[in-house]
């Protein structure tokens, strides 16, 4: 498989966190990912879908759009709002930043994400909301070779 | 997110079973709540073997209940963390106050 790409879109509510990160991962699958890849896509899926929820559309429900292309062992997934926007990108990514600390958040999100993906791109986009994009590479279980 | 919970000597021991997350962190603060709300015990241990997923919302999840827990001295564990689960608690550093026991 050399690329290949999906598209869905779905309402913030918190219940669609758990159809995402399956959505994704069932894609992946292509890929033939280790358990631990898999896990640590989900996670960082988790995250940028979570963010959507809490913060992007804090009083009423709107659209999520998660996008994933595969290209060679590459996995690129979007999710993307059109929510309130975040104020301050580079503030929201450091560690333990969190803008409801009464609601006993752990700040922790983006720090999570970039711990488990190759690299975390956000961006505001141009009309509303934000544009999560994570990426990572999979290296993939090791075929073992048998007999000879 | 299924929680279940019983004290066996002086011990509260808490299993979650499920998946952790912003969908099911309101649910599990009650339960917890419910459970530490208790006084028949002097720890808290929570058992990780068959939580399925957990994303940065459990973290907050944990650290709420630690900082009830702290004001009535009772210290909280946790045990048989996956290895995912191990992987968020090491980089948050939860285990700084909420220590692994085997």
């Amino acid at each position: 498989m050399n690329n290949n790409f999906m598209e869905v879109k779905f309402k913030s509510e918190s219940v669609n966190e758990g159809f995402a990160r399956v959505c994704v991962a069932a894609f992946c699958v292509q890929l033939n990912p280790t358990v631990d890849e898999l896990s640590d896509i989900k996670t960082a899926v988790s995250e940028a879908v979570t963010n959507c929820v809490v913060h992007a559309y804090p009083k009423h429900n709107g659209v999520i759009t998660l996008t994933c292309e595969i290209e060679h062992n590459t996995v690129k997934i979007s999710v993307s709002d059109e929510g309130v926007g975040i104020k301050d990108i580079n503030k929201a990514r450091e560690p333990f930043f969190t803008t409801k600390p009464g609601d006993e958040r752990s700040g922790m999100g983006f720090a999570v994400m970039e711990s488990f993906m190759d690299k975390v791109e956000v961006v505001k986009n141009k009309l509303k909301g934000t544009t999560v994009t994570l990426y990572k590479q999979i290296a993939g279980e090791v075929e073992q070779v048998v007999g000879g | 997110m299924n929680i279940k919970s019983k004290v066996y000597n002086n011990t509260l021991y808490v299993l979650l079973c499920g998946e952790l997350d912003e969908h099911s962190a309101t649910h599990t603060k009650i339960v917890l709540d419910e459970a530490f709300s208790g006084v028949n015990f002097k720890q808290i241990i929570i058992d990780l073997s068959e939580l399925e997923f957990m994303d940065s919302t459990g973290i907050g999840v944990l650290i709420g209940r630690y900082k009830k827990m702290k004001d009535k001295n009772i210290p909280i564990y946790i045990c048989n963390p996956s290895k995912h689960a191990e992987k968020i608690f090491k980089m948050t550093g939860l285990y700084e106050i909420m220590p692994k026991i085997v």
